[in-house]
């Protein structure tokens, strides 16, 4: 104890420690039937540094590059002591991220913890879901098997259909005109230095944004709360609300071992650029929703090819959904629930309809 | 048959109503030998995402696989999403060898 009271003596005459922790001593979390969605992210978080840990580890082995990527996970998974096992975790950690970080998301959207002052806080959370999404579509193609070559194949392609920005950005993307060794060196730059700088300053900004206005509560009880504030419950941030995060952090590392033990992640087979796309082949979930519409579109809407119409309407409706806190307001209101539960029903709809679909 | 052809197989590689992807410079090609025997070529990229099309000998189709398209053996695009025909190029065969080139503009 000697010890540690001499460490914390020594930093906070030095950095004022005392000083930086106190609005944690202070900081409470409301309690309420809805407490448990504030954990989802949190879990992201833990999701986000397992897969820092995991990525450098595989990092020692991998090799980028078409002649060499496949041959190199193939060694992580066959010659290094437990290379299967981190590799493992590092894929399912990814769609445990991705879906914890949509979770996320969503909670926010329906107990409305996007509103003023917090439309920051929301902005700067959709940038991270997007770089999530980067990150999961960049590191999909790492180990060039044929999935990952085809995946990457049509996702380009889909950013190629965009007017006027679109094919430009789709060479900037492939390193060319066609998917080859140049896009994975690309999407390695991509997926190990890029995203992960931009992510980390994102999420910094994020925890100090939430740090910063405190944790929202829903607009019901909030009201109810100002008008009889006796029913007003808290729990303190420090150790109270970070012993139970812990413990999700824990369940969380449960289920991702098991995951990772009992399904080991597969490798596949060697992308070949001239072989056909095999039968049955189909992203990952996460972008089941979009894949699924771009195949019920027809070739031709009025005068507009389909798949441009695809790509066009997910756009809209992303940038609508981006600027939920500012449309929501005033008459709009009472359709900001309404569209949050339509988007909600589609994706998910759309990705159990895409998974059984032949 | 000129400059720019390729040796897509060799003659009696391909039984009747099979298929084949064969190296078209840097992209894919197609080449389908139809029930009848008759031989025809085409780009293997699906035009609706870039996909590499197969032939299927069950429906007698080019088909791809990533969003359900489905052309003719010309290449004509017949149902899914696919927006346009896969380019169809010119069949010879020479000896013991299949010749493909692009169609000479006429």
């Amino acid at each position: 104890m000697g010890l540690f009271r001499n460490l914390h003596d020594w930093l906070d005459e030095r950095f004022g420690w005392n000083e930086l922790l106190a609005p944690l001593r202070k900081k409470t979390v409301p309690v309420h039937r809805w407490s448990h969605w504030y954990f989802l992210g949190g879990i992201t978080l833990f999701l986000f540094v397992i897969q820092v840990l995991t990525g450098i580890l595989l990092l020692l082995y991998y090799r980028p590059g078409a002649n060499e990527a496949f041959e190199s996970v193939q060694h992580i998974m066959t010659q290094v002591q437990f290379g299967w096992l981190i590799r493992s975790i590092h894929s399912w950690s990814a769609n445990l991220m991705v879906f914890t970080a949509f979770a996320h998301m969503f909670s926010v959207a329906f107990l409305k913890s996007y509103r003023k002052p917090r439309e920051l806080t929301w902005l700067s959370g959709m940038i991270l879901l997007f770089l999530v999404l980067g990150f999961g579509f960049s590191g999909y193609l790492l180990p060039w098997n044929t999935l990952a070559f085809f995946a990457t194949k049509v996702g380009t392609e889909i950013t190629g259909q965009v007017p006027i920005i679109g094919h430009p950005l789709m060479i900037f993307l492939r390193g060319g005109e066609e998917v080859t060794g140049a896009t994975l060196t690309r999407f390695f730059g991509f997926h190990v230095a890029v995203l992960p700088g931009l992510a980390t300053l994102l999420i910094g900004l994020h925890i100090l944004l939430v740090q910063r206005f405190g944790i929202s509560v829903p607009p019901k009880l909030e009201a109810e709360w100002l008008a009889k504030p006796a029913a007003l419950r808290e729990m303190k941030f420090f150790p109270n609300f970070a012993l139970r995060e812990l413990m999700a952090w824990y369940v969380a590392l449960g289920v991702l071992g098991a995951l990772a033990a009992i399904f080991p992640w597969d490798l596949g087979v060697k992308a070949d650029p001239f072989v056909s796309a095999p039968a049955g082949i189909k992203p990952e979930w996460y972008f089941l929703f979009m894949f699924q519409t771009l195949k019920v579109i027809p070739s031709k809407v009025f005068f507009m090819d389909g798949e441009v119409l695809g790509v066009l309407a997910f756009g809209v409706a992303g940038a609508v959904w981006l600027m939920l806190p500012f449309i929501d307001s005033g008459r709009a209101r009472r359709w900001v629930n309404s569209l949050a539960v339509v988007a909600l029903a589609y994706i998910i709809g759309m990705t159990i309809y895409g998974h059984f679909a032949k | 048959m000129g400059s720019g052809s390729v040796v897509a197989a060799k003659a009696g590689e391909l039984k009747p109503n099979s298929g084949k992807i064969f190296r078209f410079g840097s992209r894919p090609g197609l080449l389908v030998r139809t029930a009848g025997g008759e031989y025809k070529a085409m780009s293997a990229t699906c035009t609706h995402l870039a996909c590499t099309v197969q032939y299927r000998d069950d429906t007698r189709e080019v088909w791809c696989a990533c969003h359900n398209g489905k052309y003719d053996v010309n290449g004509r695009n017949v149902s899914g999403p696919p927006p346009r025909p896969l380019e169809a190029f010119e069949v010879q065969v020479r000896g013991d060898e299949i010749f493909v080139r692009r169609r000479q503009e006429s």
